[in-house]
């Protein structure tokens, strides 16, 4: 059998308080066992277990008001 | 079904003032008479009807142009010496109306701090008290920029290096569905207006929509065009990422309450994933690869995010007043 290409390492990124981001495609096997698989080029795999989609980010690490009351922040993707 | 004609050109919109109607004059004229300086005056109101379709019908021919216009006129010196002058008249307002200083890193975490109460947010309002025909009337005024979803943001990518271009790309990618065309979000965007019956056709909605969209997209279109902007263009997309997310939750909530379609929700909950991934890039590769490259650009990243923060609220306040006093805002011909 010929040698097997070394395959590219799989990127890892992470930020403090947020998700971890993976290159995709990425499997990810839950507490009961299961397996729930995300084909996106790039992975953000919640890292609080806050999110409402786990074991994807939502961005719910974030609800933590700090200062601002009234923020006139977009609406739209 | 059969697939909308997403690629057809649209039809020409009416004019709303002097301008817009010597700029639809120019489009439709025959090449033997549409030559020589445009000697109308530019709008005195940079957020006004008139000025702003002026420039939407000028940016528009750089993406899809108009059923019955001359593709070459996108390049016309006559059209741009006047678009240059409706663009400097816009940007000056643009600037006016927003404070200078501060840095790109705070200004986005600030925009992550979600306002508790969503005092004059859209999608907090939809949210809770949302009805359908106020889901309708926002999906069909935000078709104008999501039919083109990501398009005007690709502009940028040759002005950029390193770092942040990869990062550019990596989201405009995931923007245009990966490789996939059937998960392109304009295409998505496309479904979810089918499902609340609307029409999926590009540019449908440019007629019924009030200055203040119009203003959103011209932004996006003012900022992707000039290279000289590229700080702001990164500014302002990079805004729209680290805010989508949330918001697209709310929406996606307010789809479902009610009893909107599988393809209404799915644009939203699609963007729910996929913006909290793109945040993270545009953020920590884009914006801090831009500025680790050009650091006198931070000025105008975070002119862009505000500026998108001034238009984005100026559209909250007009839906919010018009829906509390009971009625919608798209126009009538």
């Amino acid at each position: 059998m010929p040698d097997a290409p070394e395959p590219e390492p799989r990127r890892v990124r992470s930020e403090r308080g947020g998700p971890v981001l993976v290159d995709g495609p990425v499997e990810v096997v839950l507490d009961d066992g299961t397996a729930v698989v995300s084909h996106r080029p790039v992975v953000a795999v919640c890292s609080c277990r806050r999110s409402r989609i786990y074991p994807w980010c939502d961005t719910s690490h974030r609800r933590k008001p700090r200062r601002r009351t009234a923020d006139r922040s977009q609406e739209a993707p | 079904m059969t697939a909308p004609p997403l690629c057809a050109a649209p039809p020409l919109p009416k004019a709303r003032g002097e301008v817009s109607a010597a700029v639809l004059d120019r489009l439709t004229a025959h090449p033997r008479t549409r030559t020589g300086p445009m000697t109308v005056p530019v709008p005195e109101d940079p957020y006004g009807d008139d000025l702003q379709l002026s420039l939407y019908l000028l940016y528009e021919l750089h993406y899809r142009g108009f059923e019955g216009v001359d593709d070459r006129l996108e390049w016309d010196p006559d059209l741009l010496r006047l678009r240059a002058a409706l663009e400097e008249r816009f940007l000056a307002a643009l600037r006016d109306g927003v404070p200078r200083g501060g840095g790109a890193e705070e200004e986005l975490a600030a925009l992550m701090d979600a306002p508790p109460d969503g005092k004059g947010s859209v999608s907090h309002h939809l949210l809770r008290q949302g009805e359908l025909w106020q889901l309708r009337e926002y999906a069909a005024l935000r078709s104008l920029y999501h039919l083109k979803e990501a398009d005007p943001h690709l502009w940028v990518v040759p002005r950029l290096r390193g770092r942040a271009k990869a990062g550019m790309v990596s989201v405009e990618y995931d923007e245009f569905g990966a490789g996939r065309a059937e998960e392109i979000h304009a295409r998505l965007y496309a479904d979810l207006l089918d499902d609340l019956r609307l029409t999926s056709a590009y540019g449908a909605y440019l007629d019924a929509a009030p200055a203040e969209m119009l203003a959103i997209v011209t932004m996006m279109s003012l900022f992707g065009l000039h290279r000289s902007r590229r700080g702001a263009l990164v500014g302002h997309f990079a805004a729209v990422e680290v805010t989508s997310s949330p918001a697209s939750a709310r929406m996606a909530d307010a789809l479902r309450r009610c009893g909107a379609g599988e393809a209404a929700q799915r644009f939203y909950d699609e963007h729910v994933e996929a913006d909290a991934v793109h945040e993270q890039l545009v953020r920590h590769e884009v914006v801090a690869g831009l500025l680790a490259d050009e650091p006198q650009l931070e000025g105008d990243v975070v002119f862009g995010i505000r500026a998108t923060g001034l238009l984005e609220g100026r559209l909250a306040d007009l839906l919010l007043a018009s829906w509390q006093a009971g009625h919608g805002v798209l126009r009538t011909s």
